[in-house]
């Protein structure tokens, strides 16, 4: 079963397709890509996440070579290519305006880059055609651009990018300009797409659901530096800092002192008049070192009573936030702190069992949380 | 009501400062010269239907016989479309440019494009005479430096009349393409060079076709007034440049041929009202293009 995982980062014999190698882009005194190495393999949907000047689209513009790295190397399949210009590597780009060009139908845009190869009309019309099938455009050939729905210009802009078999697909906030129903939609077909096609895929966006849903593997940015690149679960379940934890969905961080109680057991002080909070953890922490726990607010239960949990914390709902399928109470603690709870809502809501100003324990397990040193 | 009045005033406007002097105009055409105030016959002081008698199409006849007339209008249609052209490639980089430079600096250079406007054309032209002349500045700067030998002859020549209606006119070119320019997207240009190719491949195939309309527009602003152009062609050409202008001019003030003079005016109305529809269709479709 192991052998039907795909993880090529995990398997030291397997070369990556991409590779940064100590690279830097200043714009003046700007320093845009701060010393960045990453490899990305074939066959990857690999997303770079972070929020906006944080530098990912940077760091794609140097793949699709319309920026050059001020130092270090990108090798592309073995071959260094910070130089060679847009036109002269096997990448191709989807932009995040579309970039359609508005004068030429639907199917010519699809051609553009395979008439620029020179090859044979036949030739272009059968791959022309298996795009739009691939896209589901075949009513459309024959439209401009401007006479299409959004959605169908995303997927114009796909199959024109895909048109030239890259090696390496760009896709620079590809669903950014759609509704979010159809955001989801085409988040699937996305990756049901790269998946048909074998090529690898890097995406760029500032939405950490979208890059969790495509993503084999996800490199979080800021300031120009990769903070941590990894699988989407482990992001989620074990971010490396403080950072990714709260950029990566909702989390409740709680900062205190370390002390080593047993065997990767810690108790974390965090108020004078509060029991440490229990946590077991692998990272090596030096009693009296400052650390935050991350813990999710669904990890956190809710209960009228107090439960025999590892941790356990009275306090008084402060607000509740309904979602529908959800419920977060954010619940304030008697030091002035606020947690976030998250239960399901499995009852009617005129049922709901909590309300606001209610005295209640928030608990979770030794497990439940991360200890974060940084 | 109100919406039938709003309607009303442009065609009104049109009516009486356009339909009943094209009208006059027509009339003039189709009367004969005569030695009195107005110098022409029939007029209204004889009756309405007499003068309608009278009126004939002699003063047409006459323009095809001479050949003088064809031949002025051939060589304006010619003079226009060379200065069209000159001013298209002289216009384009200059839009080009403008639209590529940093936005700070943009108003500022559409700003120098449209500050010749701000004097008089004709001290403009009579300029290019003290510029052009064989001891204008242009001559004494090429023998100063020792590029020639003896001033060259630019002034009254066709030279000259390119010369000047390329510069006359280069705003008219320059602005439409801009504004064309302006809105394109330069993310189109990163994608025709993503999907292979080189800048100059990329600027024919993407740059040219998308800013087509602003070249088509640029192109009628300059070809429609420089084919009728008058002050030019008199100003800076010589004896040899023919322009329907210039012949119009002359049968009006110098031979006072009002007839005749209205006849020319007549054709070359007919002449231009091809290329102003054109024009006209051309904004229509760009503004439905927009939409």
């Amino acid at each position: 079963m192991s052998e039907c995982v795909f993880a090529p980062w995990d398997d030291p014999n397997e070369s990556p397709l991409i590779r940064f190698e100590n690279v830097t882009k200043r714009f003046g005194d700007f320093i845009a890509i701060d010393d960045v190495s990453l490899d990305i393999y074939e066959r990857e949907f690999f997303a770079l996440l972070g929020p906006s000047g944080c530098g990912k689209t940077t760091l794609m513009r140097m793949l699709a070579g319309f920026e050059e790295p001020t130092t270090g190397r990108i090798d592309l399949a073995g071959q260094d290519i910070a130089h060679v210009p847009p036109n002269r590597r096997a990448v191709n780009m989807m932009f995040q305006s579309y970039a359609l060009f508005p004068h030429l139908s639907v199917w010519e845009n699809i051609a553009f880059g395979l008439r620029r190869e020179k090859r044979a009309q036949g030739e272009i019309a059968a791959r022309v055609d298996e795009m739009l099938r691939l896209t589901r455009l075949e009513k459309f050939a024959r439209r401009k651009p401007h006479q299409i729905s959004g959605g169908q210009r995303q997927r114009v802009a796909l199959a024109r990018a895909l048109a030239k078999a890259p090696k390496l697909l760009l896709l620079d906030e590809p669903l950014g300009a759609l509704d979010k129903k159809l955001r989801q939609d085409t988040q699937f077909e996305l990756m049901d797409i790269q998946e048909k096609t074998g090529t690898t895929f890097v995406i760029v966006t500032h939405d950490q659901e979208e890059a969790m849903t495509v993503a084999s593997r996800i490199a979080v940015m800021d300031e120009g530096r990769i903070i941590q690149v990894a699988t989407p679960d482990v992001i989620y379940e074990a971010p490396a800092s403080t950072y990714v934890a709260d950029f990566i969905g909702d989390v409740n961080l709680i900062a205190g002192t370390a002390r080593l109680s047993g065997d990767g057991r810690y108790d974390i002080t965090w108020s004078a008049n509060q029991t440490p909070l229990v946590i077991e953890s692998q990272s090596d922490l030096t009693d009296g070192q400052s650390c935050h726990i991350a813990i999710r607010p669904e990890k956190v239960a809710i209960h009228a009573e107090r439960p025999s949990a590892d941790n356990a914390v009275q306090g008084k709902v402060l607000d509740i936030a309904y979602l529908g399928n959800l419920s977060t109470y954010h619940v304030q603690l008697p030091t002035g702190e606020v947690l976030k709870a998250q239960t399901a809502n499995t009852r009617r809501i005129s049922r709901r069992s909590f309300s606001w100003e209610d005295t209640v324990w928030v608990s979770w397990t030794a497990t439940a949380g991360v200890l974060l040193s940084q | 009501m109100r919406k039938l009045v709003v309607i009303a005033v442009p065609y009104a406007w049109l009516l009486a400062l356009f339909l009943v002097p094209f009208g006059i105009v027509l009339k003039i055409a189709l009367s004969d010269i005569a030695l009195a105030i107005p110098p022409y016959t029939p007029t209204f002081d004889d009756g309405l239907w007499s003068m309608v008698q009278q009126l004939d199409f002699e003063n047409f006849v006459f323009l095809t016989e001479d050949d003088l007339y064809w031949k002025a209008y051939l060589s304006s249609l010619l003079i226009a479309s060379v200065s069209t052209v000159l001013t298209l490639m002289v216009g384009y980089p200059v839009a080009y440019g403008i639209a590529r430079a940093p936005e700070d600096w943009r108003p500022l250079l559409m700003m120098l494009i449209i500050l010749p406007f701000w004097s008089s054309f004709l001290i403009r032209v009579y300029a290019w005479v003290g510029i052009l002349s064989s001891e204008g500045y242009l001559n004494q700067v090429l023998v100063g430096l020792g590029f020639i030998d003896a001033p060259l002859t630019i002034l009254n020549t066709n030279t000259a009349v390119y010369i000047g209606i390329v510069y006359t006119y280069l705003p008219f070119m320059v602005l439409p393409i801009y504004a064309a320019l302006d809105r394109l997207d330069g993310s189109l240009i990163e994608a025709a060079e993503d999907l292979g190719c080189s800048r100059t491949v990329a600027f024919w195939l993407v740059t040219i076709p998308l800013s087509r309309n602003g070249i088509i527009a640029g192109c009628f602003l300059v070809f429609i007034p420089a084919l009728g152009e008058f002050v030019i062609p008199s100003l800076l050409g010589g004896s040899g440049t023919l322009m329907i202008g210039k012949v119009l001019f002359e049968e009006f003030f110098s031979n006072r041929d009002w007839p005749v003079a209205s006849a020319v005016a007549i054709i070359l109305l007919i002449i231009l009202i091809v290329p102003i529809i054109l024009f006209q269709r051309n904004q229509q479709r760009q503004q439905e293009a927009g939409q």
